[in-house]
C-alpha cells in the first residue's frame, strides 16, 4: 500500500531528525531540568520553613532577636531563604548519589508516599512544638524513633540513612555556631546551645526532602528512558 | 518458615472466602456496614461541637465571692478560668406584660401597644433606683458599665444603641427611651421590624439585643395567640453590690409582684469564652490539611481500570474517614473522652491509616484475569494481597504500640486512635470497600461485555496483499487523500447542539461548580451582612491591638467593644428564654403554679445558632468571663381600659376585620385564620413553584434527551456543492482530492450489483452483465443478455470486431480524441469506461505491443455461427458504440487468448426463448458469476482475463430467483415461491492447479479459488428446500456458514450452509422481512417492512434487541462491532448503539437514496446523495466530506452503494456506476 509505505517513511524521518537532534536538545532539556527541579525545592523548603517556624514560634520554642520583618514572617528574614537552599542542595543531592552509586531508589517511588512523608515530618515538627512531654529526654528519645521510623517507612535506603546523619551533623554544628554568635537562641537549650531534638528535627528533613528529590528527579529519569527506546 | 508458610495460607484461603461472601452478597453487606458505622458512630452526637463554644459553670448567689485571681484550693470544681472578677455581671429584669382580660373592643395592637408602653415607667424606677445604707448612697450610674463608644460595625445603630453611660438595653431603645416617640409612634410593629435584616440568619438581630428573648416569644406581632408581651431590660454592672441589687429587687417585685413566678434566685451563671484560634496558628493546620489532601490526590489518581474511578475514590476516603469517626465514637463508647484538638491530630490520623490498602487491593482485584467471574476475580485479588495487608496492618500496629509506650499522655492518646482506627479501618475495607469494588468491577463488565466480545471475535485479518492474481501493478492513481480521524477525546461530538451543550456541561461538570461557587458566594454574603459576623471581624481587629487578656483590663479599653458585642450574647444565653411559655401559661391561665423551670437545665438548651453567636463574641471576652444573675421578674397587668387609653388612633386601621366582627368567638378564631391563609399563600407559592419546576425539568428533558426513541433525530442538512464541511474550529478538510471514476457501458439502468472486492460485476435492466475491474475500471467483460448472445455472432457484432480491430490501428487517434474528449469535460471527473489510454499505456507498455499484435493477427477469424433474430439488445447496443466510439474491452484482454473471446460461448447450448426473462440476483465469488433470473434459471459463468463464457446453467427451478448466496462453493437461491435450493459447484481441475487469491479484505469472504477456464464446471442442485418459507423469500444472506432468510411470512430462517438444515425460525416481525445483516462474527440483524430492526443470537435463536426505527421499511441494515446502521423507506438513516439499542443520532438523506449507505471502516460511512456520495464519521456523526459524482448526474441519485474491500465504493446512478476511491482512513490512536 502506497500509503502504508508513505507512512512508514515520514516516521522514519522523523525519527531520524529526532535522534539528530536529540543531543543537544537533551543537554538543554536536563540543564533546564536540574533549574526547574531546584526551584521547586527551593520554594517547597522556603515554604516548610515558615511554617514550621510558625508552629515553633507559638510554642516560643525560638527567639528571634526583634526585626521588622519578625512580625510578618515570625522569624529572622534569612531563615527561609537558607531552609529553601539547604532543601535544594539535599533535594538535588540525593539523586545524584544515587546515580553515582548506580541503582536509582525504587522503594515507594510515588508521589502519593511522598505527600505521606511530608505529612509525618510536619508531624513530628507539630509533636516536637505542642505535646507536653515530661523531660526533654523523652522528647528527644521519641522523637529520634520516629525520625528513624520516617525513614525505614519511605526511605530504607543505606545512602538515605548515612546522609541524613552527615547532614543532620552539620545542620545542628551550624545551629550551635549560629545561637553562640548570637542570632538566635533556644529559651531552654538542654543540648550545648540548642534543643536536643533539633538533630532528629533535621534527619528527618533531610530524609523528606531526598524524598521529593528523588521524585522529581523521576520525571528526568523517564524522559531519559523514553529518549533512549526511542533513539 | 514452615509456619510461615501455612499461616500464609489460612490467611489467603480466609481472604478468599471472605471475597466471594463479599462479592455475592453486596447489598446486604453494605447495609451490615453502613449499621455499623451509624452505631460506632453514635456517642459522637453527645459530645460537645467543636469549636471554641461558651462555657458555663454555675455558682450559688447567696455565699458567692468574686474569685481569687490565683487559683486555690480544689481546682477539681472549678474551671481554671474562673479567677478573678468578671468583665460584667449582667442582671435582668424580665417583664411579663399582658392585657386582662380580653375584650371584644380591643384589637390586636393593643395586645402589645400598653405593655409595651409600661417599660419606660420601669426604665425609669431602675434608673432612679437608690439604695443608701451605712456605706453610702449608691445608684445605677455608679455601679454600671460605663460605655463610651459604638463599634464601628454598629454605627447604623447609633439611634439605638446606648452611645453613652449605662449599658442598659430595652425595648425602650427603639423610641430612644422616650415615652413621646412611643406614643406618637404610629405603627410600632414597623418600627420594631425595620431593623430586622432580610434574608436567612442564624446570628441574633437587633430585635433579640432589645427584647432579650427570642424573637418569637415576644410576643410582639399581631397574631399572638396568647397575648402575652416578654422582654427584659438588661443591664450590665461592673461591680456586684449585693444590697444594691437586693434593694432593686425587693422595690421591683414591690411595685410589680408577679406572683406564681417560680424562677430560683440562688443560680449565678458564670460563661466563659474560650479563646480563639488565631490566623497565625491556623496556618500550620492549613497546611497540613494541603499535604492531607495532596496525599489523598495522588493516592486515589492511583485507581485505574475501573468503571467508575471517582466512585472509588469516593469509597477509599468515606472509608477513611468513617473509620476514624468510628474510632472516635469507640473511644468515647468507652469512657476515652478525647482532649486533644480533634482538628489537629486529624490529618495525621489519615496519613497513619492511609489509603494504601484500598489500593493494593484495587490494584490487585484489577489485574485479576478479566474472563473470570466477578466473585472469582474479587476472591483472588483479595486472597492475592492478603498477606502483604496482612503484614503492613501488623507492623503498624506494632509501630503504634511502641508509641503507646512513649508514656506520653498526648502520644498515648494518639496511638490508641490509631490503633482503634486501624482495625476499625480494616473491618471497613474488608467489608465496605471490597463490596463497592465488586459491585464496580461488575458494572464494568456489564458495560464492556457486548463492546469487547464482539471486537476480539471479530478482528479483521491482516489487510490483504495485492489482490490480483495479474502481475501487473495498479496504475498510479494520485495518492489517496487523507481522512484524518482525531481521537475521540478531543473531538466535538458533531450531535445536535443541544446534546453538545449537554456533554459540553457534563465535561467540565459546570453544573456542580456553579452550585459549588453559589454555595460559597452564599456563606460569603452571609458571612458580610451578618452582623455577628461582622463583629467578630472588627472585634478580632480590636483584640489584636489591645490584648485583652492583660491582667489590668483598663476600663476605656473595653468599653469601646463591650456594648456591641457583649449583650447579644448574654441576652441569649439567658435561661429565661425558656421559662417564658411557662410563665405565659400561668399568665394566660392564671392560678395554677408549674413545676419550677430549671435555669441550669434550659440553659444547656440554648440552640446551636445562640452558641455560634457567644462563639462570635469571644474575642471580646477573650479568657475572662461573664456573670449572669439571677433574672428579676417583674408582671404587669394592664386592664382593658388602660389598653384602650394609650390606643394610637391609626392603631384601628391595622384590623378592622376584627373589630368589627361581633361574634365573641370570632376573636380566638380570627388569628388563627389569619396564619391559615399565610399558609394558604405558602402553599400555594410551592405548588406554584413545583409545577414550574417540573415544567422546567420536562422541557430541559425534551431538549437535551439524547434518547428520542423511535423518533427522527435531528436533520443534517446535505451540503451543497461548494459548501465545505468545516468543523467547529472553522477547519474544513482539504477540498476533495477524490475524482471518481466513472464507468459507463450499460445502456439502461443497472440493476445488480456484485462485487468480491477484485471485480465488480452489474447487471443492467438489459441483462447485460458486465465485468470490471475494481482496481481500475476497466471494463474486463461484457456478458450481454442471452439474446444478445445469440446474436453476437451476427453482423453487429462483426461490425463491431471490425471496428475493434479498426480501433487497434487508430489507436493514436484515439487516444487523441479521448484527450480531447476529457479536456472538453471541464471537470475532473476521469472517464474511464471505455479504454483507458494514456495512463494505461504508461503502465503497460509491454501490453501494447502484444496487444497490437494479437489483433492485428486474427480480427476476423472470429467464427461466426449463423444464428439470426432480432435482438434489442443488439441495436442498443450498436446505438451505443456508435454514439461513444470508446469501447469497452480491447486493450485491457491480456492476449495470451483472444481467441476465446466471447465466441466461446457459442458451443454452449443456450436457451432460446429466455431473452425477456431479467437477472434478478447476482453474485460474484472468485471468477465466477452466479446469475439468477426471472426464470427461475440459474446461470454461473465464468470470468477470467478474456471470456465471460456461461460454464453451466441451472434450470430445474420455475419460480424465479429472488436472491442469491455465493459462498465457497455453494451456491444458495432463494425463489419467489418460497423455496431454497442449494447448488453446489464443482470444479474438475485438468491440471490439479487451484490457485487462491488472497484472502479479501474485511474478512467476509473467504478466500475464493480461481477458476481457470480449463476447468469443467458443473453445478448441481444438491437440496431443494421446497416450503422454506410461505411467501417470497425477499432477502438471503449468508455468511459463517450459515444461509438466512426473509421472507414476507414475517419470519427469518437460519439454516447451515453444509447440510441445508433448518436451524431456527425467528419469528419476531410484525411485517415482511426486507433486510437481514449477518457477518463472521455471527451477528444477526434483521429489519421489517414494520419498520422494526431486531438484532439475534444466532448461536441461540433468540431475540437479543428489538427497536422500533423507522417509519415503513427498513431497506438497509449494517452492524459493526459497535453499533447498527439503518436505513429505511423514510430516507432516514439511523445509527444505534448495538448493545443498548438506543438511537444515537440520524442522518436524513435525499429521497430515493434512502437505502444506499456503507460502512468502510468502523468509523466511516459512506452514504449516497444526489449525484454525489458523502461520508461520514460514524462515530460522531460528523460529515466528513462529499464527493461529487459528476456534473451532469447532479439530479439522479445513488441507488446503490457497494463497498469494496479496498475501500472504492461503487454507486449506481442510472446506468453509470462510480468508482470512488476511498480517502485512506487514518485514526489516530492515542
Amino acid at each position: 500500500m502506497p500509503t502504508c509505505t508513505a507512512k512508514e517513511e515520514q516516521v522514519l524521518w522523523k525519527s531520524s531528525v529526532h535522534s539528530r537532534g536529540s543531543y543537544n536538545a537533551a543537554i538543554a532539556d536536563q540543564t533546564a531540568n536540574l533549574a526547574i527541579r531546584g526551584l521547586l525545592l527551593f520554594l517547597i523548603g522556603v515554604f516548610l520553613a515558615l511554617v514550621l517556624n510558625l508552629l515553633q514560634v507559638q510554642r516560643n520554642v525560638t527567639l528571634f532577636p526583634p526585626d521588622g520583618f519578625a512580625s510578618i514572617f515570625s522569624s529572622a528574614w534569612w531563615v527561609p531563604p537558607c531552609c529553601g537552599t539547604a532543601s535544594a542542595v539535599i533535594g538535588l543531592l540525593y539523586p545524584c548519589i544515587d546515580r553515582l552509586l548506580g541503582e536509582p531508589h525504587k522503594f515507594k517511588r510515588e508521589w502519593s508516599s511522598v505527600m505521606r512523608c511530608v505529612a509525618v515530618f510536619v508531624g513530628i515538627n507539630h509533636a516536637s512544638a505542642k505535646v507536653d512531654f515530661a523531660n526533654n529526654v523523652q522528647l528527644s528519645l521519641t522523637l529520634a524513633a520516629l525520625s528513624i521510623g520516617l525513614w525505614w517507612t519511605f526511605d530504607r535506603s543505606c545512602s538515605g540513612l548515612g546522609l541524613g546523619f552527615a547532614i543532620a551533623f552539620l545542620a545542628t554544628l551550624t545551629t550551635q555556631l549560629l545561637v553562640y554568635n548570637g542570632l538566635f537562641q533556644y529559651t531552654s537549650p538542654d543540648f550545648l546551645y540548642v534543643r536536643s531534638w533539633l538533630p532528629c528535627i533535621f534527619f528527618a528533613g533531610v530524609i523528606t526532602m531526598g524524598s521529593i528529590g528523588r521524585q522529581l528527579a523521576m520525571y528526568e529519569y523517564k524522559v531519559v528512558q523514553e529518549k533512549t527506546h526511542q533513539d | 518458615m514452615t509456619v510461615r508458610e501455612k499461616l500464609r495460607q489460612k490467611i489467603s484461603a480466609g481472604f478468599y472466602w471472605h471475597g466471594l461472601l463479599c462479592a455475592s452478597y453486596p447489598v446486604p453487606i453494605i447495609l451490615f456496614t453502613a449499621v455499623c458505622i451509624l452505631t460506632c458512630c453514635y456517642p459522637l452526637l453527645k459530645l460537645p461541637l467543636p469549636g471554641t463554644g461558651p462555657v458555663e459553670f454555675t455558682t450559688g448567689v447567696r455565699d458567692y465571692m468574686v474569685p481569687p485571681q490565683e487559683p486555690s484550693g480544689d481546682p477539681g470544681e472549678r474551671p481554671d478560668w474562673y479567677r478573678g472578677p468578671p468583665v460584667a455581671y449582667i442582671q435582668q429584669v424580665l417583664v411579663k406584660a399582658a392585657v386582662s382580660p380580653w375584650d371584644n373592643r380591643l384589637v390586636p395592637v393593643d395586645a402589645f401597644r400598653s405593655p409595651l408602653g409600661r417599660v419606660f415607667s420601669l426604665l425609669d424606677e431602675i434608673r432612679n433606683h437608690v439604695h443608701s445604707d451605712s456605706s453610702g448612697v449608691r445608684s445605677l450610674e455608679a455601679l454600671c458599665l460605663q460605655v463610651t463608644d459604638l463599634l464601628p460595625g454598629l454605627r447604623r445603630m447609633q439611634a439605638l444603641l446606648p452611645e453613652h453611660g449605662c449599658l442598659l438595653v430595652s425595648p425602650g431603645n427603639y423610641w430612644q427611651n422616650q415615652r413621646e416617640l412611643f406614643d406618637s409612634d404610629p405603627d410600632l410593629l414597623r418600627t420594631v421590624q425595620q431593623y430586622e435584616p432580610k434574608g436567612l440568619h442564624t446570628s441574633a438581630t437587633l430585635k433579640d439585643l432589645l427584647f432579650g428573648v427570642h424573637g418569637k416569644q415576644t410576643g410582639v406581632s399581631l397574631n399572638s395567640r396568647n397575648r402575652v408581651v416578654t422582654y427584659t431590660i438588661t443591664m450590665a454592672l461592673r461591680h456586684y453590690d449585693v444590697r444594691f441589687l437586693g434593694s432593686l429587687r425587693s422595690r421591683l417585685k414591690q411595685l410589680h409582684p408577679s406572683a406564681n413566678c417560680s424562677l430560683r434566685e440562688e443560680h449565678m451563671v458564670h460563661v466563659h469564652f474560650k479563646e480563639e484560634i488565631g490566623v497565625a496558628e491556623l496556618i500550620p493546620l492549613v497546611t497540613t490539611y494541603i499535604i492531607l489532601f495532596a496525599y489523598i490526590y495522588f493516592s486515589t489518581r492511583k485507581i485505574d481500570m475501573v468503571k467508575s474511578k471517582w466512585g472509588l475514590a469516593l469509597a477509599a476516603v468515606v472509608t477513611v474517614l468513617s473509620s476514624l469517626l468510628m474510632s472516635v465514637g469507640l473511644c468515647t463508647l468507652f469512657g476515652l473522652t478525647p482532649t486533644l484538638n480533634g482538628g489537629e491530630i486529624f490529618p495525621y490520623l489519615v496519613v497513619v491509616i492511609g489509603l494504601e490498602n484500598v489500593l493494593v487491593l484495587t490494584k490487585s482485584v484489577v489485574s485479576t484475569p478479566v474472563d473470570l467471574e466477578v466473585k472469582l476475580r474479587i476472591a483472588q485479588g483479595l486472597s492475592n494481597e492478603s498477606w502483604s495487608i496482612m503484614k503492613n496492618m501488623a507492623t503498624e500496629l506494632c509501630i503504634i504500640l511502641i508509641g503507646y509506650f512513649t508514656l506520653v499522655p498526648a502520644i498515648q492518646e494518639f496511638c490508641l486512635f490509631a490503633v482503634v482506627g486501624l482495625v476499625s479501618d480494616f473491618f471497613l475495607q474488608m467489608l465496605f470497600f471490597t463490596t463497592v469494588l465488586s459491585i464496580d468491577i461488575r458494572r464494568m463488565e456489564l458495560a464492556d461485555l457486548n463492546r469487547r466480545l464482539p471486537a476480539e471475535a471479530g478482528m479483521p485479518p491482516a489487510k490483504p496483499g495485492p489482490l490480483r492474481p495479474r502481475e501487473t501493478p495498479p496504475p498510479p492513481r494520485p495518492s489517496p487523500h487523507t481522512i484524518t480521524l482525531q481521537t475521540p477525546a478531543f473531538r466535538n461530538l458533531r450531535l445536535p447542539k443541544r446534546l453538545r451543550v449537554v456533554y459540553f456541561l457534563a465535561r467540565t461538570r459546570l453544573a456542580q461548580r456553579i452550585i459549588m461557587a453559589g454555595t460559597v458566594i452564599w456563606i460569603g454574603i452571609l458571612l458580610y451582612t451578618d452582623p455577628a459576623g461582622l463583629r467578630t471581624y472588627l472585634a478580632a481587629q480590636v483584640s489584636e491591638q489591645s490584648p485583652l487578656g492583660g491582667a489590668g483590663l483598663p476600663h476605656l479599653a473595653v468599653a469601646p467593644v463591650f456594648p456591641g458585642g457583649d449583650p447579644t450574647g448574654t441576652l441569649n444565653v439567658l435561661p429565661q428564654a425558656d421559662p417564658t411559655p411557662a410563665l405565659s401559661e400561668n399568665l394566660s391561665q392564671g392560678g395554677r403554679v408549674p413545676p419550677a423551670p430549671d435555669p441550669e437545665r434550659s440553659s444547656a438548651g440554648v440552640s446551636s445558632s445562640q452558641l455560634r453567636v457567644l462563639h462570635c463574641e469571644s474575642h471580646v471576652l477573650c479568657r475572662r468571663y461573664i456573670s449572669i444573675l439571677p433574672v428579676i421578674p417583674v408582671t404587669f397587668h394592664v386592664t382593658p381600659r388602660e389598653a384602650l387609653e394609650t390606643r394610637h388612633p391609626q392603631d384601628t386601621r391595622h384590623a378592622p376585620p376584627l373589630q368589627t366582627d361581633p361574634s365573641p368567638n370570632a376573636l380566638p378564631h380570627g388569628a388563627p385564620v389569619q396564619t391559615d391563609l399565610t399558609l394558604y399563600k405558602v402553599a400555594a407559592l410551592g405548588l406554584a413553584a413545583g409545577v414550574l419546576l417540573v415544567l422546567l425539568l420536562f422541557c430541559l428533558y425534551r431538549l437535551l434527551c439524547p434518547r428520542n426513541y423511535g423518533q427522527n433525530g435531528v436533520q443534517h442538512g446535505r451540503r451543497r456543492r461548494g459548501d465545505l464541511p468545516c468543523d467547529d474550529y472553522g477547519y474544513s478538510p482539504p477540498v476533495s482530492e477524490i475524482s471518481p471514476l466513472l464507468l459507463r457501458g450499460h445502456n439502461m439502468d443497472i440493476e445488480c450489483l456484485a462485487s468480491d472486492g477484485m471485480l465488480l460485476a452489474s447487471c443492467c435492466l438489459a441483462g447485460q452483465i458486465r465485468v470490471w475491474d475494481a482496481q481500475t475500471g476497466d471494463c474486463l467483460t461484457v456478458i450481454p443478455n442471452h439474446g444478445l448472445r445469440r446474436c453476437s455472432s451476427s453482423g453487429g457484432w462483426e461490425h463491431r470486431d471490425g471496428w475493434d480491430a479498426g480501433a487497434v490501428t487508430d489507436l493514436e487517434t484515439l487516444g487523441g480524441a479521448e484527450g480531447q474528449d476529457a479536456g472538453g469535460a471541464g471537470y475532473p471527473v476521469r472517464r474511464r469506461a471505455a479504454p483507458s489510454r494514456p495512463t494505461l499505456f504508461g503502465d503497460q507498455p509491454d501490453l501494447t505491443a502484444l496487444i497490437d499484435t494479437s489483433f492485428g493477427q486474427q480480427p476476423p477469424s472470429q467464427a461466426p455461427s449463423a444464428s439470426s433474430g432480432f435482438d434489442f439488445g443488439g441495436l442498443v447496443e450498436r446505438a451505443y458504440l456508435e454514439h461513444e466510439p470508446s469501447v469497452s474491452p480491447v486493450f485491457s484482454a491480456p492476449p495470451p487468448q483472444p481467441v476465446q473471446r466471447r465466441r466461446s460461448l457459442g458451443d454452449q447450448p443456450m436457451a432460446p426463448t429466455d431473452w425477456d426473462s431479467a437477472v434478478w440476483a447476482l453474485e460474484l465469488r472468485g471468477n465466477l458469476i452466479a446469475a439468477g433470473r426471472s426464470s427461475g434459471k440459474l446461470e454461473v459463468c465464468l470470468w477470467d482475463a478474456v471470456e465471460g463464457s456461461l460454464r453451466c446453467s441451472n434450470e430445474d427451478g420455475v419460480s424465479g430467483i429472488t436472491a442469491l448466496a455465493f459462498l465457497n462453493n455453494r451456491i444458495v437461491a432463494a425463489r419467489l415461491n418460497g423455496s431454497l435450493d442449494f447448488f453446489t459447484v464443482d470444479i474438475n481441475k485438468p491440471l490439479g492447479l487451484l490457485q487462491y487469491r488472497g484472502g479479501p479484505g474485511r474478512g467476509s469472504m473467504p478466500p475464493s479459488p480461481c477458476y481457470s477456464s480449463d476447468d469443467v464446471i458443473s453445478c448441481q442442485l444438491t437440496r431443494s428446500v421446497q416450503c422454506a418459507h410461505q411467501k417470497p423469500i425477499t432477502v438471503l444472506r449468508a455468511a459463517a456458514g450459515r444461509v438466512v432468510t426473509g421472507s414476507q411470512d414475517h419470519t427469518v430462517r437460519v439454516y447451515r450452509l453444509e447440510d441445508s438444515c433448518c436451524l431456527f425460525t425467528l419469528q419476531g416481525h410484525s411485517g415482511g422481512i426486507t433486510a437481514i445483516y449477518i457477518d463472521q462474527t455471527m451477528v444477526l440483524a434483521s429489519g421489517g417492512q414494520d419498520g422494526a430492526i431486531c438484532l439475534w443470537d444466532v448461536l441461540t435463536g433468540s431475540r437479543v434487541s428489538h427497536v422500533y426505527g423507522h417509519r415503513g421499511d427498513v431497506t438497509s441494515l449494517v452492524c459493526t462491532t459497535s453499533c447498527v446502521i439503518s436505513s429505511g423507506l423514510d430516507d432516514l438513516i439511523c445509527i444505534w448503539d448495538r448493545s443498548t439499542g438506543i438511537k444515537l443520532y440520524s442522518i436524513q438523506q435525499v429521497l430515493g437514496c434512502g437505502a444506499s449507505f456503507g460502512v468502510i471502516s468502523d468509523s466511516l460511512l459512506v452514504t449516497g446523495g444526489q449525484g454525489c456520495v458523502s461520508f461520514w464519521d460514524l462515530n460522531f456523526g460528523d460529515l466528513l466530506q462529499t464527493v461529487y459524482l459528476g456534473a451532469s448526474s447532479e439530479g439522479q441519485g445513488v441507488r446503490q452503494l457497494v463497498v469494496l474491500d479496498n475501500a472504492a465504493i461503487v454507486c449506481d446512478f442510472g446506468s453509470e456506476l462510480s468508482l470512488v476511491y476511498v480517502p485512506s482512513v487514518l485514526e489516530k490512536l492515542d
